[in-house]
């Protein structure tokens, strides 16, 4: 992976606008944050092979390299994640964001595919 | 430590055994006791990808089978079972269906110990789901027929609750084939086998935690 270039990235996700994609969308904190530390609130998410269609997509932010990518849908709905910090496209063409905290943990992923994830 | 006719190890993810029970498994090989480690997911939605990165959500299932092939080969594990299921998820599935699978195993298999986690103690809840799954399939049994349990708890309130560990094994000797073991698990370990290197007093008691005894709980099921 690299850290996210801005104008590469928001080429890729017009490449994948008005297309029929699957989306990987995950946010954690851990399984074990709160048994290390009980102050801290467990909370996270993921979405995996949801098939969704996205009239818009962009990236903003930057600071400290830390960007958000929001997803307009053509139901008017939307896919937001915050926090994402580098980005690949793999072997198997899928477009790979992912965001990494200060302990270089993955925080978030935002994931596009026009083929299925792996099961 | 007394010879086995077949112990049953069943974890969710593949480092599980690592830490707390690969000299357990080596010392159980080295006697001549068939050993069977079922891992139930590949670990997939860890969050350790390397810093720089050097993997990604879609790659760390092929990375992390890799690493516990090799962790089996270094223990000498000549059957290890990896089920596929998706990491998190276990708790998810339908309700008996673990429990089914697990009951299989040990149908075929039929094991005189399984060694897995201790229901409520073991934080995660794959953990949790694995070690549930395996109490409901050893209760369906007759009393007579049941493998012994040998469990791993680590929840901050298991010494406040379960006393001692009653099981403790001595894996003296067997210190360089553990680090090799949880080396295997290079996504996962790397920060820990550093610490064990090292020789700070963090580093004297993280080596005195994983590398003279493996402690367990015995668990009576009625
Ligand atoms: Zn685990």
């Amino acid at each position: 992976m690299e850290k996210i270039n801005r104008d590469k990235v928001q080429q890729l996700l017009d490449s994948y606008q008005n297309k029929k994609v699957f989306v990987h969308v995950e946010v954690t904190g851990g399984m074990y944050a709160s048994h290390f530390d009980d102050k801290v609130f467990n909370a996270g998410m993921f979405l995996r092979n949801v098939q969704v269609t996205f009239v818009q997509g962009g990236i903003r932010g930057g600071e400290n390299g830390e960007y958000r990518v929001g997803l307009k849908l053509d139901n008017d709905g939307w896919i937001y994640v915050l926090g994402l910090t580098h980005y690949e496209v793999n072997d198997d063409n899928e477009f790979i964001m992912h965001g990494f905290n200060y302990d270089g943990k993955l925080a978030s992923a935002l994931e596009i595919s026009t083929q299925e994830f792996l099961k | 430590m007394e010879k086995e006719r077949q112990v049953l190890v069943i974890f969710p993810h593949p480092d599980d055994e690592a830490f707390g029970v690969s000299g357990t498994m080596s010392r159980y090989v080295d006697m001549g006791v068939p050993v069977t480690y079922a891992c139930l997911t590949f670990g997939d939605m860890g969050r350790n990808l390397g810093y720089p990165p050097f993997a990604t959500r879609e790659s760390l299932h092929e990375i992390r089978k890799k690493e516990v092939q090799e962790s089996a080969r270094l223990i000498g594990l000549d059957d290890l079972r990896l089920l596929g299921y998706r990491d998190k998820t276990l708790e998810f599935e339908a309700p008996g269906h673990l429990k089914g699978i697990v009951k299989d195993m040990i149908d075929e298999l039929n094991p005189s110990r399984i060694i897995t986690f201790y229901p409520g103690y073991s934080v995660h809840p794959d953990h949790e789901a694995t070690a549930e799954a395996v109490i409901a399939a050893v209760k369906e049994m007759a009393p007579a027929e049941r493998p012994a349990l040998q469990l791993v708890a680590f929840s901050n309130d298991t010494y406040k609750d379960l006393g001692e560990p009653d099981i403790s094994v001595d894996i003296s000797g067997y210190e360089d084939r553990k680090e090799k073991i949880m080396a295997a698990h290079e996504s996962q370990t790397g920060p820990l086998l550093k610490t064990l290197a090292g020789n700070t007093a963090e580093s004297e008691a993280a080596r005195q935690m994983w590398m003279k005894n493996e402690v367990f709980y015995s668990y009576d099921i009625d």
